[in-house]
């Protein structure tokens, strides 16, 4: 089977908007007469359904939390890139694309990224024109900050909570739309399954959260927003309820799934406590505009400072070792998010770790706060040092920061093409849950950017262009694959309750995410992934006969709903290894301690590598089959990544 | 820590509910109060109880999810979400008592879990600016003085958690409505439908069932965001000088 990924001929600058051009159009007057559903309400989730609702369309809007408003786009901290080129300082939409792709470590597809790259600058129109509030300038233009791994200042902000900004403008937007009439709103609500019929997606199963209410809803497409799957690690900077159920049940009825193996490994978290720890909290990446990593220089010192015999400030100039900047002299403490993450672990596990459990490195504002003053420093990160001091007990102004990283976004995803379109006709993935625009490793900035061009700007067109094809009548939901889809669920929920055996979900969650970090996490080797696979499979068994599931399915059921994703992340675990073994390579996220360069780096095969994974699912206990998807570079020219 | 809990159960919104009374062992100052709850309920599913219900989602302080009232304060003794909570806040043998929010317009849905459509609701009535996706102006044609960015940035920072209306004797969801009405009343691009925006957010809130403000300014001293009181002096403003001066109402 050979994926056509349908990236448009022609000149790179030119693709998209011939594409637009030839995509077909829908009639004003037959909007009306079509159906889309939209399951999560994040930024890609919320900017799509108001956009299509704008157009027109019926959207039905669904999410599992009790409002939109709290998809977990809400926490991104940072920032958005654009290539407005405010600042005058070189920034163009070439420039973002070509960082993008250099960035993903040229795993990610020419047309999608420059597409990408292009509507960057729409989406701060369109949220400025919402009244998100953009950080500014005293002239009252908007400010721009430079953010992980960029050389230009592209980065536009809301403090530190831009994600939040961001998504409230889409949900406004959203809001609009359920006031005209045109979006109904299914708050509490989790997608349990697509109903596909003649190869088309028609439609998707759903459970009410508070009733347990099983139920069919048929559309003439469906999109899914539904997020990254990081939930799998158990400890990550993911939301409690982030889960990869829509996305896997999917893939059962036909989606493949791409590249599952390229996970993103935050640096600056803050470092893990203890045994009951839920979740890992991130400190955004803009701290390392101004804050220092380093370690002491020898094991005896960081043997001290982990007995607590010494404090940080104890520690001289000349016995720190700040690794990034020596290293990495041009672009220091800004390097790659996996460059960082990977670094830290490094200098760890040589026994320099700076904690209690010796998994932490320091990250330093006293030479910031000596250059800028405190105040300026307040301004910049008040409320991200408010929060580390709220969660640590220390007060970052006097002492380093401690931080580690920790898992936080997921490049891969379903396999979509230009379209958006996965392998499911009618069935589209946006924002997260697809894979198609950060490669193997993502840029900052950059999520909350593809998120919102998805759902903005790409899907309004791409969907209408598939809906011209259809006839404007409604899906009829007497179907019988709605029916047996629905029983389906149903029959899969009982198979949980039935269980009664002796462990918490929690427990199988944690020892899942214990298997992943280890094995697969920032470091891989083909042996570990090969024990993993085995520990996945034999975990997978025993949560089928010993977890306890209580209640019933016809009450809010927290356990009962926990019990269903971590189902699913016991399988996607499974591929996830199998796609890291066979890969390689390294790239970006991807670090196969086989293939690295004598000093270290990741070591890329392009030769044999410059593919797609895409995995297609065949059943029940059966392995997956792999598809590639050629990578074809026109424009850029493979390079080994090199920020020294 | 040795701790006491005393915690609301309610099976459904029809039930009746009532508290019921746990023990929680071995609970260490790092975690945070929904760690030390997910281990009570740990323990609760070994012994064959149905575990206790609450919200909570990214448990960083700002989807808004999660909802408790801890010894007649919401989210706590700290001006904090609950998840930020930690339980170095709290001592060796103490007895902390855990309920729902309470107000007619949040529905207990079970135990510590209400309904909050309601601010979505509010939100529906006009809490947005009327513009389609595509066909804006460039972003820097509309300059904004920092200062007036900055003012909005602060209302806008609300997170949508309902603290202001536990708080609030007269389950009043003023501070709530007014962050939102603040900060489109004070961008340039809130201008056009600042008098209907201000008139429908303020009859939709009445109409949900929430109370009346009496100034007490519970609500800002509980604000796990700081949201002002200032937000409704200005709402009260936006809306008489919309009544009597309507646009379209």
């Amino acid at each position: 089977m050979i994926l056509d990924s349908k990236i448009p001929a022609g000149p790179l600058a030119e693709k998209w908007t011939k594409h637009k051009f030839s995509s077909k159009l829908v009639n004003p007057a037959n909007k009306r007469k079509y159906d889309v559903i939209v399951v999560g309400t994040g930024l890609a989730g919320a900017s799509a359904a108001a956009s299509l609702a704008e157009l027109g369309y019926n959207v039905k809007a669904f999410c599992f939390q009790d409002s939109p408003r709290r998809a977990h786009s809400i926490a991104a901290q940072g920032g958005i890139n654009a290539a407005k080129n405010y600042q005058n300082d070189g920034d163009s939409i070439y420039r973002l694309f070509y960082d993008t792709i250099k960035g993903g470590d040229y795993r990610a597809r020419e047309g999608n990224v420059y597409r990408l790259a292009e509507v960057s600058v729409k989406i701060i129109d369109q949220c400025v024109a919402q009244g998100v509030p953009f950080a500014r300038e005293y002239g009252g233009l908007l400010a721009n900050r430079s953010f992980g791994g960029a050389q230009v200042s592209r980065t536009f902000y809301a403090r530190g909570q831009t994600g939040q900004q961001l998504l409230l403008g889409a949900y406004s937007a959203l809001s609009r739309q359920v006031a005209n009439g045109k979006v109904k709103l299914f708050p509490r609500t989790e997608m349990m399954d697509v109903v596909v019929i003649d190869g088309q997606a028609k439609g998707i199963v759903t459970r009410n959260l508070i009733t347990g209410a099983v139920e069919t809803h048929a559309a003439h497409a469906v999109l899914l927003c539904t997020g990254g799957y990081g939930n799998v690690f158990f400890l990550s900077t993911n939301a409690m309820g982030s889960n990869v159920t829509a996305a896997w049940r999917a893939h059962k009825r036909g989606a493949f799934f791409a590249n599952p193996c390229f996970t993103q490994i935050h640096p600056t978290c803050i470092p893990v406590s203890g045994d009951h720890q839920s979740k890992l909290t991130l400190m955004s990446e803009s701290l390392r505009n101004d804050g220092r990593v380093w370690v002491p220089a020898t094991q005896e010192t960081a043997e001290k400072l982990r007995k607590g015999q010494i404090k940080a400030n104890d520690i001289k100039e000349e016995d720190r070792d700040y690794f990034l900047e020596r290293k990495y002299p041009s672009f220091g403490n800004l390097v790659p998010r996996d460059v960082a993450s990977r670094n830290a672990k490094y200098v760890c596990d040589e026994g320099r770790g700076v904690n209690e459990t010796g998994e932490a490195v320091f990250l330093d504002f006293r030479d910031a706060i000596k250059r800028d003053t405190r105040k300026i420093i307040e301004q910049k990160y008040g409320n991200l040092f408010d929060m580390y001091k709220q969660i640590t007990g220390e007060d970052p102004y006097e002492m380093p920061m401690m931080i580690y990283p920790a898992v936080h976004y997921t490049m891969g995803g379903l396999w979509v093409d230009y379209n958006l379109m996965t392998t499911v006709p009618g069935l589209y993935a946006l924002g997260e849950a697809n894979f198609s625009e950060h490669g193997a490793n993502r840029l900052g900035a950059s999520a909350l950017m593809q998120g919102l061009a998805d759902g903005y700007f790409v899907i309004p067109y791409t969907v209408g262009d598939y809906l011209a094809q259809l006839a404007p009548t409604k899906v009829d939901e007497n179907h019988p694959e709605f029916a047996r889809a629905k029983e389906e669920v149903k029959q899969g929920i009982e198979r949980l309750l039935k269980i009664n055996g002796n462990k918490p979900v929690d427990y199988f969650h944690k020892r899942l995410g214990k298997i992943m970090w280890d094995k697969c996490g920032m470091a891989r080797t083909e042996v570990g992934l090969k024990e993993a696979k085995a520990d996945i499979q034999a975990l997978k068994k025993e949560f089928w006969t010993n977890v306890k599931v209580l209640g019933t399915n016809e009450e809010l059921n927290q356990t009962l709903e926990k019990a269903n994703r971590v189902a699913d992340f016991l399988e996607l675990g499974e591929l996830m290894v199998d796609d890291a073994l066979n890969r390689n390579e390294s790239c970006g996220g991807h670090f196969r301690e086989e293939y690295q360069t004598p000093d270290g780096e990741a070591l890329r095969d392009d030769e044999n590598f410059a593919y797609v994974a895409a995995w297609k699912y065949l059943g029940e206990g059966k392995e997956e089959e792999l598809v590639k998807e050629e990578l074809v570079f026109e424009n850029v020219k493979l390079t080994q990544r090199s920020y020294k | 820590m040795k701790l006491t809990l005393k915690i609301w159960r309610q099976k459904n919104a029809t039930d009746k509910g009532g508290f019921a009374t746990y023990v929680a062992d071995h609970v260490s100052k790092d975690m945070s109060f929904l760690e030390m709850l997910d281990v009570l309920n740990d323990q609760l599913t070994e012994k064959g109880e149905d575990p206790v219900h609450f919200d909570h989602d990214c448990r960083e302080g700002i989807c808004g999810m999660c909802s408790l009232y801890i010894n007649g304060k919401p989210h706590g003794p700290q001006q904090t979400t609950t998840c930020q909570l930690h339980m170095r806040s709290f001592s060796d043998g103490e007895t902390i008592t855990i309920e729902p929010w309470r107000a007619k317009a949040f529905p207990v849905v079970k135990d510590l879990v209400v309904n909050r459509s309601a601010f979505d609701r509010i939100i529906q009535a006009g809490g947005y600016v009327s513009v389609n996706t595509g066909g804006v102006p460039d972003a820097n044609e509309i300059p904004i003085p920092k200062t007036v960015a900055d003012l909005a940035m602060d209302a806008a920072q609300c997170i949508g958690c309902g603290a202001c209306v536990a708080a609030c004797k007269n389950a009043s969801a003023m501070l709530f409505t007014s962050a939102k009405v603040s900060q489109l009343a004070l961008l340039p691009q809130g201008q056009v439908e600042r008098k209907t925006r201000a008139e429908k957010m303020v009859a939709q809130m009445d109409a949900e069932g929430f109370g009346a403000c009496t100034n007490t300014g519970a609500c800002e001293a509980e604000c796990p965001k700081g949201i002002s009181i200032t937000n409704i002096a200005r709402m009260n403003r936006e809306y008489f000088s919309a009544v009597v001066s309507s646009d379209n109402m």
